[in-house]
């Protein structure tokens, strides 16, 4: 018997997720592929932030929690809701509006392009250490370490197969069933 | 059955503030001894249907989020600033939080200031109980919550985190290595099922396999028709006489109405940061330090257990996450040799934490690839988590915040803690000692993980044998107020190296008999 993978039932079809994640994320067009982080048009639905903010925000969020293995459509899904807080909350939309200027401005200072303009990863993680102590950063950071990894879609990506109980439990669906460990 | 409704003005009434693991037992215990009891709970009333397999919806569902405030050099001060403690806010209280891990104290570890000696800057004292005292009480808690390896009954089956676990320990040449003595039912036990290997044991057992008060204590009480439960009940102060006695509480109800229960006696079971935040919100004339805090001990002497984690990435799929939380232990590390550099001990336990908690504590506030590619590693990854005794400090505290109030108004609880230099020699050991575990059996990669918000709260409302160096005396009995007592952690006078839950039940079932003592002779 060899080692029970992920399992099949958790795993979401990639029309399922386009349904859903377009309910998560009503304000992102959800193009297929990379190269799109930073594009202003997929956010021409945003009301209260501008689409360059959130465009900023998206391409932000890939830089700090950086996964190779997770398409742009999560990202969007983490920072869609910023549009609708900035709505709710002034003080949220200050922030955010306050904090695209600022990176723009370091950005500038150091590279001569907005941030979403900057190519090189590296370049923008210079940019992102250099705003890191601000409270931009730190909202958007500590937002996102949920935002991104509660979206229960990427589980499967990383081997994690969430609720059980319904199941009956991992008791027969492999809790121990590791076989690779030297014997002893 | 009936369930119990006592008058507010009945003051023949005992009243118990908080339901977890102190408090329902207690309330269970005078319950089943004929004595009227009203427990008065801050949270909600959940049931298992109601538990959600998801850490952060559960995390909302449960935890204790009422504001507070800390300060002091631990890094949780920092990463978790109003978060100090991961404590519950329903009844059953941490009961239904906690991985069920059942030790019991060394016999030294009743004697710290015997066994450890002076220590600079540690506030030690030796309990007024000893091991053998404790063992009838022990022997009462293992088989009311079902330890198994007590009692005959079996231990669980490990999971792949706990074979990755063993099999590192057993080429180190670790000899006591098993899969734990947990109240976690092995084998269908007291009207409840056997353990189903979901995980998610912190965010309450869906099984009910694990021992929790909101599914064991508290309806056997409430059958006896003695006891009355109040969730959504926050107890603001403690009344008293003008001769000192206590008479009663003021609580706010569901809808923030304020209420009086008057009682014959009170205990305090609200876990060691809401236990002396009362006595001192309760402040009056006659006690203007607050109540029973003449010792000047009330919040004082906070321990938390020196903790710390160490996850490694393998090659090849570990699923950590499949089965229970707390799979196994190592407990070689558990006695007391200071050779190592360091007095006391520590266990070594499985955990698991589910991929959204991971981010959130691997390493709070990191962020980047270095950062994110530990969690790529996470179906590969193994964990455990280390325990061990933590030195009472005087200077770490629990005050009134001077700025910060709750919604009723009240000053909210302030945390200071700073590791002791003995705390930080045994967190290093740990980190070293689990790292070698791991990389036994091929880790590509350790990492070490800073303590989460604490769950072992204890200490601040210590027992003494003198009135002069604590709050209470051995049976739990505030040194000041003879009808006022403490049930919970706060009473201990060290926190041992082992987790506390089952001592605390112990004790609560050993104050029971005394409480029950002291009212037939009268005396209280």
């Amino acid at each position: 018997m060899t080692m029970r993978k992920v399992d099949a039932r958790v795993k979401v079809t990639r029309r399922q997720f386009l349904q859903t994640s377009a309910t998560v994320a009503p304000a992102a067009t959800l193009l297929a592929g990379g190269a799109t982080l930073g594009s202003e048009a997929a956010w021409a639905q945003a009301s209260t932030l501008s689409p360059h903010a959130m465009a900023t925000l998206t391409l932000m969020a890939r830089d700090t929690y950086p996964h190779d293995q997770l398409g742009d459509s999560y990202y969007r899904s983490a920072v869609a809701h910023w549009d609708d807080d900035a709505a709710a909350d002034v003080a949220k939309r200050q922030i955010i509006a306050d904090g695209v200027v600022g990176l723009d401005a370091e950005a500038n200072a150091r590279f001569g392009a907005n941030y979403i303009d900057v190519a090189s990863e590296a370049d923008r993680v210079t940019i992102l250490q250099a705003v890191e102590p601000g409270a931009f950063f730190k909202a958007v950071r500590a937002d996102l370490v949920v935002s991104l990894y509660n979206q229960k879609k990427l589980w499967p990506k990383f081997g994690y197969e969430g609720a059980s109980a319904q199941y009956g439990g991992y008791l027969h669906r492999g809790f121990n069933d590791i076989d690779w460990l030297p014997s002893t | 059955m009936t369930l119990a409704k006592f008058d507010q003005s009945d003051d023949s009434v005992f009243v118990i503030i908080g339901s977890g693991a102190g408090g329902g037992t207690l309330g269970n215990e005078l319950a089943q001894k004929g004595v009227k009891v009203v427990m008065l709970e801050a949270g909600a009333r959940f049931n298992i249907p109601d538990f959600v397999n998801d850490e952060w919806p559960s995390f909302s569902q449960l935890a204790w989020t009422d504001a507070r405030t800390t300060s002091g050099s631990w890094r949780v001060a920092k990463d978790f600033p109003n978060l100090p403690s991961w404590i519950v806010k329903a009844v059953g209280g941490t009961s239904i939080h906690w991985a069920g891990a059942s030790l019991r104290f060394g016999e030294w570890e009743f004697k710290a200031k015997t066994t450890y000696g002076d220590i600079d800057g540690a506030n030690l004292l030796d309990w007024p109980i000893t091991l053998d005292e404790m063992v009838p009480y022990y022997a009462n808690a293992e088989n009311r919550m079902g330890v198994n390896g007590t009692n005959g009954i079996p231990h669980l089956p490990g999971n792949n985190n706990f074979k990755v676990m063993q099999a590192g320990a057993q080429k180190l040449g670790y000899k006591t290595v098993f899969t734990g003595n947990m109240a976690i039912n092995s084998q269908p036990r007291d009207g409840r099922g056997s353990c189903e290997q979901i995980g998610f044991c912190f965010q309450g057992c869906k099984s009910g396999a694990k021992w929790s008060t909101l599914y064991t204590e508290i309806p056997k009480g409430e059958a006896t028709g003695n006891l009355e439960v109040r969730p959504l009940s926050q107890v603001i102060h403690i009344e008293h006489n003008a001769a000192g006695k206590v008479t009663g509480v003021v609580y706010a109800d569901a809808k923030g109405v304020m209420q009086r229960q008057k009682a014959r006696g009170v205990a305090v079971a609200g876990n060691s940061l809401e236990s002396p935040r009362l006595l001192l919100n309760s402040a009056s004339g006659k006690y203007p330090d607050g109540l029973a805090n003449s010792s000047g001990q009330v919040g004082r002497n906070y321990m938390r257990h020196t903790t710390g984690s160490v996850y490694a990435s393998f090659e090849k799929p570990v699923h950590m996450y499949r089965g229970t939380t707390m799979a196994g232990i190592i407990r070689d590390e558990s006695v007391n040799n200071p050779k190592r550099g360091f007095v006391g001990g520590y266990e070594m336990e499985t955990i698991s934490l589910g991929l959204p908690f991971a981010a959130a504590f691997f390493d709070p506030g990191a962020w980047g690839r270095s950062f994110t590619s530990k969690l790529d590693d996470y179906a590969n990854t193994a964990g455990m988590w280390i325990i061990g005794e933590d030195m009472p400090q005087e200077t770490n505290r629990v005050t009134l915040d001077g700025k910060v109030k709750d919604k009723f108004g009240m000053p909210v609880a302030s945390v200071h803690f700073d590791d002791h230099p003995n705390d930080i020699a045994m967190r290093n050991h740990g980190f070293k000692q689990g790292g070698a575990v791991y990389r036994a059996v091929g880790a590509t990669r350790v990492a070490e993980v800073p303590p989460y918000p604490s769950t072992h709260n204890l200490g601040t409302n210590r027992m003494s044998a003198n009135a002069r160096d604590g709050v209470v005396n051995k049976y739990g009995q505030t040194h000041d107020i003879k009808n006022l007592f403490i049930s919970d952690g706060s009473q201990f006078t060290t926190g041992a190296g082992v987790n506390p839950t089952l001592t605390i039940v112990a004790l609560a079932v050993r104050q029971g008999d005394n409480i029950a003592g002291m009212m037939s002779r009268g005396e209280i």
